[in-house]
C-alpha cells in the first residue's frame, strides 16, 4: 500500500489526494472480499491546506527602525512590509509610502514612527521607536604639553648673533638670527607682556678685559638696536655687557672664540 | 743695529731713572755698589728667628734691583757684629773692601732679646772709608715681636733704611690690589709686595674687578656687577650657570681705611668703569656710556658728581690714566685706529696723540711714578692675545719689551720706587701675579692659588 502511493505521489503530487482515496477503496475492496467489516475510513484531509484565496486580508507584516537607537544628528532607517493595504502612511513628516520600502531619518530627539495602513481589509496601525540620545560631553582635552614658561621659550629657541674679531657690526647671519629673535621676543612679550629681557654682549679672550667691557656693550646695544627696528619694544630690552668674563667657550682655538663672540639673549629681572 | 742702540739707550734711561737720585754712591757709570751682608745671629730665644730675619733682609735688598749683592761664599771667615769688632784687631774693612768680596758696603749686626720682644742692632758701613767713624752710614735699634713676624719686620725697617741711602723708595708697606677667582667669584684682595699677607677685600659674590687705588691710598674703587635680587624670572637659573641675575656693571668706592663702602653715583649708562684717580685723590676718571653710545671717558668727583666728558669720539674709549707728576696728561687706549692702541691727550680732551705704532693691540697703560715712562700690553709680534709688557719712555717714545712670549702677560703697575713692575702672567698655566724690575729683570711670582689678575701697586698707607 504504502509502495504504490509512493509510486503515484512522486509521479503526479497534484493528484495525489485522489490517489490516496483511490488506493483506499481499491484496498478496501479486495478486503472485502477476503475479510470481515473494515473499520471506518480517516476523516477527510483538512481543506484549509487549499484555502480559497478570496479576499485578501489587510497585514503589517513588519515596521523596523534600525538601529532603534541614534545620537542626535544620526540617522535610523525605517524599513516596512505591508500587505492588503491601499493607502499607507508614516508620521513625523515621512508622509505617504509603499507597501515594502525603507526610509532614513534623522530624528532629534525620541520619536515614535507610526505606520498607517488602510485597505479594503480594515486598517492597521504600526508604531516604531528611535531613541535619540543627545551626544555624549566631548572627552576631556588631551593634557596639554607643560606650557613653556616666557624664559624656557627664550632659553630654548632664541638664536645668538656672532660678530667678527673686535667688530661690533652685524653680520648677515647675525641679522638672520635676531630677525628669528624678533619674531620669537614679539610673541613672548604677547603673552607675557611684564617679561623681559636681556641682551648680552660677549667677547673672546684675546683682548684687553677692559677693551672688551666696552667691545661687548657695543655689540649687545647692536643686537638691541636691530631688534628694535624689526619691532620689539625697547623698553623689554635691556643690555649688559660680559666682556670676556663669562664664555660659553673655553678653549683656545678660533672655533671656540667665534661662539664667545656673541650677542645672547637672557631672561630678564 | 739700530735697534740695539734704541734699546741700549731705554735701558741706559731706565738705569737713570733708577740710579738718578742715589747719594751715597754716584759717578760709577751706572755701576750698582755692592753691598755685603753676612748672616745675623741672636742671643737667647732672638737666634731661633734669625732664618726668617736673614732670608728677609738678603731678599728685599736684593730685590730691589739698587745693589749688586756678593755671594755669601766670597766673604771673610769672620764676620763683624758691632763696629768695635773692627777695633779690637778682628776683622778689617779691607778684608770686605778688598778681593774677593769687593763690597762698597757692609750690612752687619746681631739680634737680641729684651722685655719678651726682639731687638735688632743694625749698621751699615761703607768699607772704603779709612775708619769706622767716617765709615758708618747706619747705627740704629729695631724692635719687634718675638716671633717670625717680628723678626721679618725689623729685617724689612732695616732694609728700608739701608734702601734709602741709595735713593730709593722703600716697598715696605705697600700692598698690592688685585682680583683673585680663588674664593669662586672675582673679588678684589690685597697682598704685601713680596706675596705675603694675601688677603679677601670684597665678598660681591658677582664679578668684581679693574680696582685703582687713589695716590693717598685712602680708597679704592673698582668695577662690579652688581647682584640683583631674585625675581620673576629667577626660575631661568635652572637652566644655565650663568644665570646670575647680575646687573649692569657699575663704580663702587670704598674706603681703604674702614673697609666701607662710601657713596658714588652711577650715571645711568649700560656700562660705569672705574679707570684712575687724579693724583689729588679727590676726582675719579672713569669709562662709561653715559652718553648712550660708545664708551667714552669721563672725570667725576668722589661720589660720582660732577661728571665731565673728556672724549667725544665714535669709537671705543677706555683706561684713561692720568700721569701722576702732572696730573695733566692721560694716556689712554682707543679704538679709533682700529685696533686698540695707547693715545695720549691733556686732560680736558685736546691734543690727542697716538703713542703705539698701529701694530697688533696696545693695551693696559700704567705711568711710572716720576711720570716719564709708561709700562704697557702689547701684540705687537704676536697672535692676537699674546700680550708682552712694554716699557716705553713717552717723551721719545722708545720702547723696552720687558717679556717675549712667556706665556700672556698683561696689567702692569708701578711700584711707588718707580724700579719694579707688578704684572699678571699666564706663563705657568694659570694667571698669576709677578713682579719684576722695570727692566724685566728679577722675576718674583707673588700668588699660587686660582687666577690672579689686575695687580695695582699702592703706596705704602702709613
Amino acid at each position: 500500500m504504502s509502495d504504490s502511493s509512493r509510486l503515484h505521489a512522486s509521479i503526479h503530487p497534484s493528484r495525489a489526494g485522489m490517489l490516496v482515496l483511490l488506493s483506499a477503496l481499491v484496498l478496501f475492496a479486495v478486503g472485502c472480499k477476503k475479510k470481515v467489516p473494515p473499520p471506518p475510513p480517516p476523516p477527510p484531509p483538512t481543506p484549509t491546506a487549499i484555502a480559497p484565496p478570496a479576499p485578501v486580508a489587510l497585514v503589517i507584516n513588519s515596521f523596523t527602525a534600525e538601529p532603534s537607537s541614534v545620537e542626535a544628528g544620526q540617522s535610523s532607517t525605517l524599513r516596512w512590509s505591508i500587505s492588503g493595504a491601499t493607502d499607507m502612511s508614516i508620521d513625523h513628516g515621512v508622509g505617504a509610502v509603499q507597501s515594502n520600502g525603507m526610509r532614513q531619518v534623522f530624528p532629534r530627539a525620541s520619536t515614535s514612527y507610526t505606520l498607517t495602513a488602510r485597505g479594503p481589509g480594515g486598517m492597521d496601525t504600526r508604531s516604531v521607536t528611535v531613541q535619540v540620545s543627545s551626544a555624549p560631553p566631548p572627552p576631556p582635552a588631551p593634557p596639554n604639553a607643560p606650557r613653556l614658561s616666557s624664559a624656557e621659550l627664550l632659553q630654548q629657541q632664541a638664536q645668538d648673533a656672532f660678530f667678527d674679531l673686535d667688530m661690533s657690526e652685524i653680520r648677515s647671519d647675525g641679522r638672520d638670527a635676531l630677525t628669528h629673535d624678533a619674531a620669537l621676543l614679539k610673541q613672548i612679550f604677547q603673552q607675557d607682556p611684564n617679561f623681559s629681557v636681556v641682551v648680552e654682549g660677549h667677547c673672546d679672550e684675546r683682548g684687553s678685559a677692559e677693551y672688551n667691557l666696552a667691545l661687548g656693550d657695543r655689540r649687545s646695544t647692536a643686537a638691541k638696536d636691530l631688534l628694535v627696528q624689526l619691532g620689539v619694544p625697547a623698553d623689554r630690552l635691556k643690555t649688559i655687557s660680559y666682556g670676556k668674563e663669562r664664555p660659553q667657550c673655553t678653549e683656545a682655538n678660533e672655533d671656540c672664540w667665534q661662539k664667545n663672540r656673541r650677542a645672547h639673549l637672557s631672561p630678564g629681572q | 743695529m739700530k735697534r740695539t742702540i734704541v734699546l741700549t739707550s731705554i735701558v741706559l734711561g731706565i738705569a737713570a731713572l733708577v740710579h738718578a737720585q742715589i747719594k751715597a754712591d754716584v759717578g760709577k757709570g751706572g755701576e750698582k755698589p755692592t753691598i755685603a751682608v753676612p748672616d745675623f745671629r741672636g742671643s737667647g730665644d732672638a737666634q731661633k728667628f734669625m732664618g726668617v730675619f736673614n732670608s728677609t733682609l738678603f731678599n728685599d735688598l736684593s730685590g730691589s734691583g739698587q745693589l749688586t749683592m756678593i755671594a755669601k761664599t766670597l766673604y771673610p771667615v769672620q764676620a763683624p757684629q758691632q763696629p768695635s769688632d773692627f777695633r779690637q784687631g778682628g776683622p778689617s774693612f779691607a778684608d770686605w773692601s778688598g778681593p774677593p768680596p769687593n763690597a762698597n758696603y757692609l750690612a752687619f749686626g746681631y739680634t737680641a732679646t729684651q722685655s719678651n720682644q726682639i731687638v735688632l742692632y743694625g749698621w751699615l758701613f761703607d768699607v772704603r772709608q779709612a775708619n769706622p767713624s767716617s765709615a758708618q752710614l747706619i747705627g740704629k735699634i729695631y724692635l719687634g715681636s718675638l716671633d717670625e713676624a717680628g723678626a721679618r719686620k725689623v729685617a724689612q725697617e732695616f732694609a728700608a733704611d739701608i734702601l734709602k741711602q741709595f735713593g730709593a723708595t722703600s716697598l715696605i708697606g705697600t700692598r698690592v690690589y688685585f682680583v683673585s677667582d680663588r674664593s669662586g667669584h672675582k673679588e678684589i684682595w690685597s697682598m704685601n709686595y713680596d706675596g705675603s699677607d694675601q688677603k679677601q677685600f670684597t665678598n660681591y659674590r658677582s664679578i668684581t674687578t679693574f680696582p685703582a687705588v687713589s695716590s693717598d691710598g685712602t680708597k679704592i674703587a673698582f668695577t662690579t656687577y652688581p647682584v640683583l635680587a631674585s625675581s620673576r624670572n629667577a626660575n631661568a637659573s635652572q637652566f644655565g650657570k650663568q644665570a646670575e641675575n647680575l646687573g649692569q656693571p657699575q663704580i663702587y668706592m670704598h674706603s681703604l681705611e674702614t673697609g666701607r663702602k662710601l657713596v658714588y653715583y652711577n650715571q645711568q649708562a649700560s656700562m660705569n668703569a672705574a679707570s684712575d684717580f687724579l693724583p689729588d685723590s679727590r676726582h675719579l676718571l672713569i669709562y662709561s656710556t653715559a652718553n648712550g653710545g660708545f664708551s667714552q671717558i669721563y672725570e667725576t668727583d668722589l661720589d660720582g658728581g660732577g661728571l665731565q666728558r673728556i672724549t667725544h669720539s665714535g669709537s671705543l674709549e677706555v683706561e684713561p690714566k692720568v700721569n701722576p707728576r702732572t696730573g695733566m696728561d692721560v694716556v689712554f687706549v682707543s679704538g679709533r685706529g682700529g685696533t686698540p692702541q695707547i693715545y695720549k691727550m691733556n686732560i680736558d680732551g685736546t691734543d690727542v696723540s697716538r703713542l703705539t705704532t698701529g701694530e697688533g693691540d696696545a693695551v693696559n697703560p700704567a705711568w711710572s711714578p716720576d711720570g716719564q715712562h709708561i709700562a704697557f700690553a702689547w701684540t705687537r709680534g704676536f697672535e692676537p692675545g699674546n700680550f708682552n709688557i712694554f716699557v716705553m719712555d713717552v717723551a721719545s717714545r722708545e720702547v723696552l719689551q720687558l717679556t717675549h712670549g712667556a706665556g700672556r702677560n698683561e696689567n702692569p703697575s708701578w711700584a711707588p720706587d718707580g724700579v719694579h713692575l707688578v704684572f699678571s702672567s699666564t706663563r705657568g698655566g694659570k694667571t698669576q701675579i709677578y713682579t719684576s724690575l722695570a727692566n724685566g729683570g728679577a722675576v718674583q711670582q707673588l700668588t699660587t692659588q686660582g687666577n690672579n689678575e689686575k695687580p695695582v701697586w699702592s703706596k705704602a698707607t702709613q
